[in-house]
């Protein structure tokens, strides 16, 4: 983090994406939010970049800007009270009662973590080549009863949106 | 066309001398550079120096150390400054402008090749009018394009409907980066390439939404949503079988993958036949080229989500349509015919050569399957990457993890291996495309009689229909 590049690279990258999820609600424009939400989530991709994580970075644009938003787009499409208009909401004490909790909540980790515990000493003996190659070790051996559960829940998933929305063949 | 029937030649158009003297010039120069590089290097004067034009890698880590040496003996220019970053700076500049140049000209030239090579496959003669053999129609097509006024159509949503010819055109640029031209010449060679390639490439169909929403027209929406549902199924197969690259080679790096198939002197696409062909067929649909465009077909939906787009903004659309199906070919000649590297001739031939001999012929193919093959429809299409590509490409992955397991336990030669391996997947792709024809496929006196999926109300999927919403046909 000595760097001026990486400096500049967080400041810049850490305001987009606070201010594109700034304006993901204050935007009245459904379709205008969710092209914000892709901008924030690009940002933070940009920060693992800036913290040679390469693995999740790919995996975070692959994920939340290429895949969640097409999502979003077909539920806007699809629900038929949606419109364009991004102005009323039921939730609104409840949503800002759990984002505020939220937040407290990583504020508390913030100010109560030890940061220096992995300070330059410790990281410079490590090596940051290939991230992958560790993800990978990790999800397939220590991990591998987490990755088998998930996978299994993600296809379940997958068949049960299938038979939801699937219709009876015509006789 | 009477003369061509008759045999006989029509009659040559003028070429003028100086241009002729011209390219006479340059090949004569091109020739005696590669021999004189020829004779250098089979004296063993050169190698790994900065004029080695065979790596031009070699040239900027010179020109870095010169600048920067903070690890050797001898300081560089910047180590009197204390600015470190500028030789990064420099080296960055000096690859992007690479990448950008030669994507730019090769756009340029492409539209004359495609428009020509279709002219050719449809007995036409194709753009011949301006310049010798119509080479600067592009260079006309641009002026032509940049002259024109953008129409923006009435309830378009302004920042929308500005954004996307910008947008698309940067995940078509980024996706240059990885591709590795020689033996240190990638700009990005990241070590999740492929991974990479795909996340940027999925940014396209956001782009893509935005065009057609913001464009306040049925055609540009239906277009739209017609890509986004093409894309999303697409790109299943298309992942899997960039995966069972991953999974031989046993890296996502691709200058890593072209060193695999460089030291086992065998292309992947002669190990994994149905890989490549679904890699193939799914990135023309990516692409929204022929056989599947229906994104954009004409005699459907007139220009698909760029219905609304003129001038120049039209232009930037179908500079990345061109852009991206270079890229499909660059990707397929890195991944499965071999990269840069060709059977030890690039100890001899600058790679970056090699590398574009091959994309030229994978292009080659693309422009004529589009010159070739009709329209699938909509659902037909939907049809064959659900029930055919997807079964088929998780079946010929789980051969080739079985491979890959054998091939890192078991102790031969490498010929005797991937020998047997070549045999089994070619077999099992045969096998398999036949047998999924013979019992799933398309028969139409089979097919039981279906309603429509698409309503006339843009986005009325049947789904909306059923929830309860007031009739979405007559609304817009």
């Amino acid at each position: 983090m000595d760097s001026a590049g990486i400096i500049v690279a967080f400041w810049l990258l850490s305001a987009i994406a606070v201010g594109s999820a700034v304006g993901v609600f204050l935007a009245r424009n459904l379709i205008h939010a969710v092209v914000l939400l892709v901008l924030s989530f690009v940002a933070t991709a940009g920060l693992f970049v800036t913290l040679s994580a390469d693995f999740i970075a790919a995996a975070q644009v692959l994920i939340y800007a290429g895949a969640i938003p097409v999502l979003m787009v077909f539920a806007v499409m699809l629900t038929p009270l949606a419109g364009r208009d991004n102005g009323n909401s039921l939730y609104v004490v409840p949503g800002v009662l759990l984002g505020g909790a939220f937040a407290v909540i990583v504020a508390i980790v913030a100010i109560d973590a030890e940061w220096g515990a992995a300070g330059a000493a410790t990281l410079a003996g490590q090596s940051f080549e290939t991230t992958a190659d560790a993800i990978g070790d990790a999800l397939l051996g220590r991990y591998v009863l987490a990755f088998e559960v998930a996978s299994v829940l993600l296809l379940a998933a997958l068949i049960g949106a299938i038979v939801l929305v699937r219709e009876d063949e015509p006789a | 066309m009477s003369a061509l029937r008759m045999g006989r030649r029509l009659p040559r158009r003028t070429v003028p001398r100086a241009l002729m003297a011209l390219g006479a010039l340059v090949a004569i120069g091109f020739v005696a550079v590669n021999v004189a590089i020829g004779y250098v290097v089979i004296d063993g004067r050169l190698d790994g120096q900065w004029y080695d034009v065979r790596d031009l890698g070699i040239g900027v880590q010179e020109l870095r150390e010169w600048l920067d040496d903070r690890n050797a003996q001898q300081p560089g220019i910047l180590d009197f400054l204390g600015q470190h970053w500028i030789s990064y700076a420099v080296t960055a500049l000096l690859g992007a402008t690479g990448i950008l140049s030669i994507v730019g000209g090769a756009l340029l030239i492409l539209i004359w090749v495609e428009r020509r090579l279709i002219g050719r496959m449809q007995i036409r003669r194709g753009p011949n009018r301006v310049g010798p053999y119509g080479l600067l129609q592009p260079i006309a097509d641009a002026v032509k394009l940049i002259q024109k006024e953008v129409l923006m159509p009435r309830g378009a949503d302004k920042v929308l409907f500005f954004l996307p010819p910008a947008l698309i055109f940067i995940p078509m640029i980024v996706a240059w980066g990885p591709i590795p031209w020689g033996a240190q010449m990638a700009y990005l060679d990241v070590h999740v390439g492929i991974l990479f390639l795909i996340a940027v490439s999925s940014l396209t169909t956001l782009a893509i939404f935005m065009a057609g929403w913001s464009s306040n027209n049925h055609y540009a929406l239906l277009g739209a949503m017609r890509t986004i549902a093409m894309m999303i199924s697409y790109e299943i197969p298309l992942s899997i079988a960039l995966l069972s690259v991953v999974l031989l080679s046993g890296s996502m790096q691709l200058s890593t993958i072209v060193e695999w198939q460089s030291t086992h002197n065998v292309w992947l696409a002669a190990l994994l036949p149905l890989a490549m062909f679904t890699y193939f067929f799914s990135s023309t649909a990516e692409l929204n080229r022929t056989p599947n465009d229906i994104a954009e077909a004409e005699s459907e939906i007139v220009a698909g989500f760029h219905t609304e787009y003129s001038g120049m903004k039209f232009g930037l659309f179908y500079a990345v349509e061109l852009g991206n199906a270079l890229f499909v070919a660059a990707l397929t000649a890195t991944l499965f015919l071999g990269g840069w590297s060709l059977f030890g001739l690039e100890e001899w031939i600058p790679g970056y050569l090699i590398l574009g001999a091959k994309i030229s012929a994978a292009y080659f193919l693309l422009v004529w399957l589009r010159g070739t093959l009709p329209r699938f429809r909509l659902d037909q299409l939907m049809k064959f990457a659900w029930q055919f590509l997807i079964p088929l490409s998780l079946l010929n992955l789980l051969i080739v993890a079985v491979e890959a397991s054998v091939f890192a336990r078991w102790e031969v030669k490498g010929i005797v291996s991937l020998g047997l391996f070549a045999i089994v997947n070619w077999a099992a792709a045969i096998i398999l495309v036949r047998e999924w024809a013979r019992r799933m496929g398309y028969r139409p006196e089979r097919e039981a009689v279906r309603q429509p999926i698409l309503t006339q109300g843009v986005g009325g999927l049947q789904a909306a229909r059923r929830l309860g919403a007031p009739e979405m046909g007559t609304q817009v």
